[in-house]
């Protein structure tokens, strides 16, 4: 239930936004954040975006895993 | 990460060393991260790793499932929902028996497409709504948003002030991963009126890597007793949360008592709809139907452990009815029918 995707924004109408999930687009509700742009990633959770991710996710989990090991 | 996988099992490992620890999660989508990577072969024996109540569909009680159905017998509306919830049984039956047998259930992907089922027809649409505070702010943009003919039968249940119920129950816990997107909504300062039970937590990110991070920062925390609130999916969630989200909750819903299945009552996790929009609360709506309501007992479910399941006590495996009588064709409980129950997770992964 809790499951949430990242997905790109391709385009804005407030309140909604078209994000693209895998390829699929899907409008979704993006009034709960402030300042969305075309471009940015947000998770989308049952059809709301309910914050914005940082693009770099991958990375950043990468720099805290380093960071551990490095200890 | 594999070679880092490697190495982080033995940081694991010495830092646990001599010591018996206990961590519970409390997601659904991080079973599946566990039990999809069989991460808990990848701890140390003295290093428990257990699932605990993070799965909305199955801590719904009984009661309300036989209300709905209740509702739907009594009177002619358009019931929308979860796919999941609309496959757990009850007596033998679910909503999709009811949809087989000519009532109006639909299964929606978001609470805005019932809005939209509701914009399009005359007939009365309740939405059966479950969920976490991860949800739960769509169900209230919905409500704030929504024509006359648009009711919520909320199912919802706070999930912060349930970890004071597991905190003091029978299971001693250790130290806890916290639940990543009900983090989101709530930020990290919804945890920190915890850290007086003296008991560290890590809100994690999904990956098989967040999880093994979240494990070693727990075990180091345990062992250097330091009860802090740790956040290592700092990619989705903020220490304030989405205060918006929060803002619009509170306009919507107030705080009660709620039934949990294997909990019993847990103050401050109801969730019901404000005066202010008691015309969409479709407890209030059909007032009426709902008084003659009697819950009683599934007989199926007797041997069914999935209160034990939720709060970490037993095993899927330790129930009997596992894999035999109970299968994710034909589930007895909501542990196996919902994708974040652990008897589900555990069966989809062979699991044994
Ligand atoms: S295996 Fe089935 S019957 Fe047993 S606890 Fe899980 S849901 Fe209940």
């Amino acid at each position: 239930m809790c499951l949430a995707v990242p997905a790109e924004i391709v385009e804005i109408d407030w309140p909604y936004a078209t994000v693209s999930l895998g390829g699929a687009r899907r409008r979704i509700r993006v009034d709960l954040l402030d300042d969305v742009n075309v471009g940015d990633y947000v998770l989308v959770h049952v059809g709301l975006a309910i914050q914005k991710v940082s693009k770099k996710e991958v990375q950043e989990i990468e720099r805290l895993w380093q960071q551990i090991l490095e200890e | 990460m594999a070679a880092d996988t490697g190495r982080i099992r033995e940081k694991i490992r010495e830092v646990s060393e001599g010591k018996q620890i206990t961590i519970m999660h409390l997601c659904g989508t991080h079973e599946d991260t566990v039990s999809k990577y069989n991460l808990r072969s990848m701890l140390p024996e003295n290093v428990r790793l257990v699932a605990g109540p993070g799965c909305p569909v199955c801590i719904i009680p009984d009661t309300d499932l036989q209300k709905v159905f209740h509702l739907i017998e009594k009177r002619d509306v358009v019931l929308t929902t979860f796919g999941d919830m609309a496959r757990v049984p009850f007596q033998n039956r679910s909503l999709f028996y009811y949809r087989s047998r000519g009532k109006d259930v639909r299964v929606v992907y978001s609470v805005f497409d019932a809005v939209e089922i509701a914009r399009k027809t005359k007939k009365d649409v309740v939405f059966f709504g479950i969920g976490f505070e991860t949800t739960m702010p769509s169900i209230a943009v919905a409500v704030k948003d929504s024509p006359e003919n648009f009711y919520v039968y909320s199912a919802h249940r706070y999930f912060i002030p349930a970890i004071e119920a597991i905190i003091k129950g029978k299971m001693k816990i250790d130290a806890f991963i916290n639940p990543g997107h009900v983090s989101t909504i709530v930020g990290v300062k919804a945890y920190e009126r915890y850290r007086k039970y003296g008991i560290p937590m890590t809100i994690a990110g999904f990956e098989p890597q967040d999880v093994m991070l979240a494990v070693y920062m727990l075990v180091r925390a345990v062992a250097e007793n330091r009860a802090e609130v740790f956040n290592e999916y700092t990619r989705a969630v903020k220490y304030e949360g989405n205060v918006m989200a929060q803002k619009v909750m509170d306009e919507v819903f107030s705080a009660g008592s709620g039934e949990w299945r294997g909990f019993g009552e847990i103050p401050g996790t109801g969730v019901s709809l404000r005066k202010e929009y008691q015309d969409r609360d479709a407890e209030v709506a059909f007032e009426d139907i709902f008084s003659d309501f009697q819950p009683t007992e599934d007989p199926r479910k007797r041997k069914c452990r999935c209160g034990e399941v939720l709060k970490g006590l037993i095993n899927p495996d330790e129930c009997s009815l596992y894999m035999t009588a109970c299968t994710p064709r034909n589930p007895v409980g909501p542990c196996m029918v919902s994708f974040e129950g652990t008897c589900a997770i555990w069966a989809k992964y062979g699991i044994r």
